[in-house]
């Protein structure tokens, strides 16, 4: 009986740490984020040479072959220090998707570039949970047409993997003829995703025609999981950056840690967070190890996250005061992006909605 | 992660499982039961020591099961009886408090006379720590005991004595030194309740039930003998038990149950025609509960590998009262308020549902939200000692 993380986890979580935060001080999360490309090559480098971008990708590949507990680990340390890479897409849900519904040949093709980082992907998914602005892609014939919005980490990708309906998924390099990409500019300029247009663009379908069904739901469950854990990483540095905060701060000849009300603020954003580190640990095992628990688990862990996120940038931005609220003090970084992971792949109310279903609550 | 526990605790797990399936007809029902154990109860209890499914680490030689302590087994013992709903044994202060601590303090005369049959059921106990101006801040307690001739007389009151109008006994906190600093001027002191000049009344609570009583004490005589500890160490023996206190882990398997008991009633009751659990409202509140419950489950389980890996958990510890006792009324809140005015019926009404079992829980969440430590003294708690913020500086002397 061991819940928690194996002592090689903790080796890959101290190595994966003292690069992000030797690499992402406040300064050059500033200076990089400010770009609004979503990239920067150091980074994504320094992370290809920690083997990070393999994680989830098998040896055979080219890749670590590591399992989705040791890709928490990694996108926990990403998330504490906000960093520009487009790695949930390109490193997560790509693989996630290549794994569950890719042909050998389409696997042998990507997965390895995606190891190396020489291949950076964008991941096109979201009118496959919900749709805003009629948009979507449809397949008629073997042309691909339509609009896919919020392609996470479409920003800096090479090539795109873009849903069209719930049984197709098309690999769209960026520079194919008819598409044609916009950025989205979020309040998280951290990373950027995209708006895909693809106009009767001919491509290949990942698994073939129709084939793709379980692998959209496979890259949408490994998405959430590392939004997740995303926030994760991230809610935890602004619990203790207001705690450090309010340690130093002297309001009434005291340091403001002293108020109980301050006190009391850090004690409810650390007790709605920390169940959620084991929720989704749990959630990151069931991926690799249990299955049929994996789904009902991400679905609870990411609007649960969300929900504790949510508490957490209001109230650790309020403990810092007016402070809080300034670019100095940099803060807004992780306020935004928290705000963003919650509103990427499901809101907590449509995530909740589909754990009723999936638990056979209500007919779907 | 390695959730497995293992080829020696399987056994011992389907060891239990069949010891409770072939003994379950002799148990009593199960619950806390606001009354002195009876026979069945004593039977069933000793039972469970023989095979070591109760009171394990409490040596032999004072009527425990004497074996090696072991939080899996503990986790598994606790697990089986609640997934078979069946009485797991007597619990209650005297054997979750005071037996600890008499075996870390206790005399051996002391260990001798009463370990045995408290574990036993055969003598109650009572706690008397909190009064009407000590709750909180339990240390500045203010009933007092002089000593004349080998006695201590006591004289003050007790309040949130809970089983005092039954309990064989009470293990007792009062002022013995009163010039020390008010920490240092406490003794913890065994007194038998049946001792003339205790007088206890029932404090009937917000419930309707009199799950507590006031416990007035004038004169009462009790043996210097029965100090644990030294006279004037109480705080620092009460202290001892803490750590033994239940529910250091977290419980979340009274909360899943609950769940699911709101899952029946979403999809059994019917509001405009159509079941609860179709009504959006009601269905989300229930899943994000859910998922803060499940959250509970995978965090005690990280609490237990902290534990058996001797590791301090920290800040990950000091939550879980506050978190379990927030959500445990959360959960009641969503049944009552999904069964709207029926969920406001109540002492056998017409219409009443599960006989108001939803609004007496509403209300005793309440009452676990401030009782044992409130939840503010929690996130005292937390902030200090998880998070290593100040504590509050106390106010300058004032004339």
């Amino acid at each position: 009986m061991e819940f928690g993380l194996s002592p090689d986890q903790k080796l890959l979580q101290d190595s994966v740490r003292r690069y992000t935060e030797a690499q992402l001080p406040l300064d050059r999360i500033r200076e990089y984020a400010n770009t609004k490309t979503g990239f920067h090559t150091g980074i994504w480098n320094g992370l290809v040479e920690l083997a990070a971008t393999g994680v989830l990708v098998p040896e055979q590949y080219g890749g670590a072959g590591f399992k989705m507990l040791d890709a928490v680990v990694i996108l926990e340390a990403l998330g504490r220090t906000v960093a520009p890479v487009p790695f949930i897409g390109s490193a997560i849900m790509a693989p996630a998707a290549f794994l569950a519904g890719g042909t050998e040949i389409q696997k042998e093709e990507w997965l390895p570039q995606i190891a190396s980082g020489e291949v950076k992907f964008g991941v096109g998914v979201t009118e496959c949970i919900s749709t805003r602005d009629s948009k979507g892609v449809t397949l008629s014939g073997d042309a691909l047409s339509g609009n896919a919005m919020f392609v996470i980490d479409g920003g800096p990708a090479d090539v795109f993997l873009i849903a069209a309906g719930p049984d197709n998924m098309a690999i769209v390099p960026r520079n194919a003829p008819g598409v044609t990409v916009t950025k989205l500019t979020t309040i998280d300029y951290s990373r950027m995703h995209t708006e895909v247009k693809l106009e009767n663009v001919k491509a290949d379908l990942l698994g073939g025609k129709g084939k793709a069904g379980a692998a959209i739901k496979q890259t949408i469950l490994a998405g959430r999981l590392a939004l997740a854990a995303d926030t994760l990483g991230a809610a935890e540095v602004m619990i203790y950056k207001a705690v450090d905060y309010a340690k130093e701060r002297k309001q009434f000849e005291r340091v403001i840690a002293s108020y109980q009300a301050v006190k009391h603020m850090c004690a409810e954003m650390i007790a709605e967070l920390d169940p959620f580190r084991s929720l989704v640990w749990y959630a990151a095992h069931a991926y690799d190890e249990v299955p049929g628990e994996a789904l009902l688990n991400v679905l609870l862990a990411k609007s649960g996250i969300d929900g504790a996120g949510k508490f957490i940038i209001r109230t650790a931005t309020e403990v810092h005061g007016g402070m809080g609220f300034t670019d100095l003090m940099g803060l807004h970084y992780w306020y935004k992006r928290v705000s963003v992971n919650r509103s990427l792949l499901g809101t907590p109310e449509m995530l909740r909605n589909e754990a009723a279903i999936a638990q056979g609550w209500l007919a779907a | 992660m390695d959730l497995s526990f293992g080829p020696e605790y399987e056994d011992f797990r389907a060891e239990l499982r069949s010891f409770i399936e072939k003994n379950k007809h002799k148990a009593p029902p199960p619950g806390m039961g606001m009354h002195h154990p009876g026979p069945q109860e004593q039977d069933w209890q000793k039972l469970l020591i023989e095979h070591g499914y109760t009171c394990r680490t409490i040596p032999k030689e004072y009527g425990g099961y004497g074996g090696e302590a072991d939080i899996l087994k503990t986790v598994i013992i606790q697990d089986e009886f609640a997934r078979a709903n069946v009485n797991s044994g007597l619990s209650g202060q005297g054997i979750g408090m005071l037996v600890p601590t008499l075996l870390e303090r206790g005399t051996d005369k002391q260990k001798e006379q009463y370990i045995r049959p408290t574990i036993w059921g055969e003598i109650y106990w009572c706690q008397g720590y909190s009064e009407p101006g000590a709750g909180s801040d339990l240390a500045s307690l203010r009933t007092n005991a002089r000593v004349e001739d080998g006695h201590f007389i006591i004289n003050g009151q007790k309040i949130w004595t809970s089983s005092a109008h039954f309990s064989d006994m009470c293990f007792i906190l009062v002022r013995t030194e009163p010039d020390k600093p008010k920490h240092e001027g406490i003794s913890y002191i065994l007194m038998d309740m049946k001792t003339p000049g205790i007088e206890v009344r029932p404090l009937v609570t917000m419930t309707g039930a009199a799950e507590f009583n006031e416990t007035f004490l004038t004169d009462v005589k009790v043996p210097v003998e029965n100090v644990v500890g030294k006279r004037g160490e109480g705080w620092l023996v009460a202290n001892t038990t803490l750590k033994h206190e239940r529910g250091m882990l977290g419980d979340p398997s009274q909360l899943l149950g609950r769940i699911e008991s709101i899952v029946k009633i979403l999809q059994n009751e019917t509001l405009d025609g159509k079941p609860l659990m179709q009504h959006p409202m009601y269905r989300d509140r229930l899943v994000a509960a859910q998922a803060k419950t499940e959250a509970l489950k995978y965090h005690s389980l990280r609490l237990l590998t902290h534990t058996l890996n001797n590791e301090d958990p920290g800040v990950s510890r000091l939550i879980i009262k506050y978190y379990g006792t927030t959500l445990s009324r959360e959960l009641s809140d969503i049944a009552l308020e999904a069964l709207g005015e029926l969920g406001s019926l109540y002492d056998g009404s017409p219409h009443v549902r599960s006989h108001g079992s939803w609004q007496w829980r509403n209300m005793f969440d309440l009452g676990l939200i401030i009782g044992g430590g409130t939840s503010q003294i929690q996130k005292n708690i937390i902030s200090e000692r998880g998070l290593g913020m100040p504590r509050e500086p106390k106010l300058a002397e004032t004339k």
